[in-house]
């Protein structure tokens, strides 16, 4: 991805190793690294959850507002995901204007909950010209790679902890009183998963060091919907290409990152 | 008065529960900033503590020592501060007309004239002897305000080949070259590799299989989070006969 911040050396050691199928913390190349998960990390937020993968930290906070629907969904609630890449997160963030891998981060993860169609978002109507907002505020604390699977994790598990604030005659949150009500959801919800390629091979949950001596990455949204495997939505970057052999060799085992990923995060969902 | 009665008692029980091990941990005692570490006007502050009134207060995270009245502060944690004469590692980010700049993880960057090449290079063709992203070893010159020089010009220094380079903690550097050298000599022998530790806590090694690159790589690791334990050689020996 950014590989001039990588040395040539490292890259082509790691390139040698991937070929022979090892890594440096002796994980298999398709393997993930341990998740940790907290719950209810702030309290002013309807929902959050704190993620570690590894030594990668997010925290992931969903705030609800009521405002106006867009145009083209008058009866319809709205989903915004934002991210902001904090400095103290990675070398590699600076301050300023947000940049490329800002802007894409919090798309995938809108992609992949919109297209699994996780939270229904006809049930956010509250009356005419007036729905409710779901906004999804992603912040790495830590960077050491994967933001992306990181970061959907963490918004999913919100979600699901996502009380609707009570509103007052007027019109306006009441946070004194306490809320009943959760979030509408389905019962579908979606995991990303992004997958590295570094010479011929294909890696998974990278740290920073081989995220970084990647050229090419591959981000799939996958979910579960009446007993089959969907992808929600897909998106590749980088400078070189997949082929289609190895394409079909990662759609292949989409389904079975799925059910392991469902199996170690399954109390939380 | 009183304190002397306290130091007493204080010592009794020094006697009566402390094994002599933990006595030793007693010797080199970590400390944070704003730490008191003693108090009394008999001793003297050192590198990174400072005197508050009565007390020598530690104004960084690290180890506290006593040596005679003197007391100081090995920082565990912290940025690089480049010193004439430090060998380091770096990567080159650009090449300019008159030589390569080379970022070695300081607050400034760091440049390398094209005099400093221990062999002529022409200006036209600097990228074939040092490229972009290349690493080099290299040893400070001078530290001015403006940024760092380096030279090529030493036993061991020049572009890297093969192998691989990670970052650690520069304040940790000392503990893994060990008492002259003794704890990179054991690393070294037991995974047959080559490697080369930057004063800037960039290391570089090189080993003929994959398994003894990982092998050093792990052993590194093992020193930099164990900074803080005694005798660590004889661990890190332990260590060695207990891998796999």
């Amino acid at each position: 991805m950014i590989s001039m911040e990588t040395s040539n050396l490292t890259k082509e050691t790691l390139k040698k190793m991937f070929a022979e199928g090892k890594r440096f913390d002796g994980r298999n190349l398709l393997e993930f690294r341990d998740i940790s998960i907290e719950i209810g990390v702030s309290n002013k937020a309807e929902g959050s959850t704190r993620v570690r993968l590894g030594k990668t930290d997010v925290i992931v906070g969903v705030k609800l507002a009521p405002g106006e629907p867009y145009p083209d969904s008058p009866d319809k609630g709205n989903l915004s995901v934002s991210c902001d890449l904090l400095p103290l997160a990675s070398p590699r963030f600076e301050m300023g204007p947000p940049g490329f891998y800002a802007i894409e981060l919090p798309r995938l993860v809108d992609r992949a909950i919109r297209g699994s169609s996780m939270i229904e978002l006809e049930k956010l109507f509250i009356e005419e010209g007036k729905v409710w907002t779901v906004f999804i505020d992603i912040y790495p604390i830590n960077d050491d790679g994967n933001l992306i699977d990181a970061s959907t994790i963490g918004a999913i598990i919100a979600l699901k902890n996502t009380m609707i604030p009570v509103l007052d005659e007027k019109g306006m949150i009441d946070y004194e009183k306490k809320p009943t009500k959760k979030l509408p959801l389905s019962k579908t919800y979606p995991f990303s998963f992004t997958f590295y390629k570094l010479g011929n091979s294909i890696i998974m949950d990278p740290t920073r060091e081989e995220e970084e001596a990647c050229d090419a990455r591959i981000t799939f949204g996958v979910s579960y919907w009446n007993n089959q495997y969907m992808v929600n939505s897909c998106q590749k970057t980088g400078e070189l290409s997949f082929s289609k052999e190895e394409i079909s060799k990662i759609t292949n085992i989409l389904s079975k990152k799925f059910d392991e990923m469902n199996e170690k995060l399954k109390k939380f969902l | 008065m009183k304190k002397v009665k306290e130091n007493k008692i204080n010592e009794e029980i020094t006697e009566q529960e402390i094994s002599s091990e933990e006595y030793e941990h007693a010797k080199r005692k970590p400390v944070i900033p704003g730490e008191i570490i003693v108090s009394g006007e008999d001793y003297l502050p050192g590198d990174g503590t400072r005197r508050e009134g009565n007390d020598i207060v530690a104004n960084r995270f690290g180890l506290a020592e006593e040596s005679g009245r003197v007391i100081k502060v090995i920082a565990l944690t912290g940025a690089f501060i480049p010193r004439r004469g430090n060998v380091v590692l770096g990567r080159v980010t650009d090449i300019t007309f008159h030589g390569w700049i080379i970022d070695i993880g300081s607050a400034s960057q760091a440049f390398l004239p094209i005099e400093e090449s221990p062999k002529f290079v022409s200006k036209a063709e600097m990228d074939q002897f040092i490229a972009i992203g290349d690493i080099v070893a290299a040893k400070i010159w001078g530290v001015k305000s403006k940024g760092i020089d380096l030279t090529l010009k030493g036993k061991g220094l020049g572009k890297l080949e093969g192998g691989f380079v990670f970052h650690t903690n520069p304040n940790r550097v000392p503990r893994i070259i060990g008492k002259e050298g003794s704890m990179i000599n054991l690393i070294k022998e037991n995974t047959s590799s080559n490697i080369t530790v930057g004063q800037n806590g960039w290391i570089w090694i090189k080993a003929d299989s994959v398994d003894n690159q990982i092998k050093a790589r792990k052993a590194i690791e093992f020193v930099v989070e164990k900074v803080h334990i005694e005798g660590l050689t004889e661990k890190m020996e332990e260590w060695f006969r207990n891998y796999k």
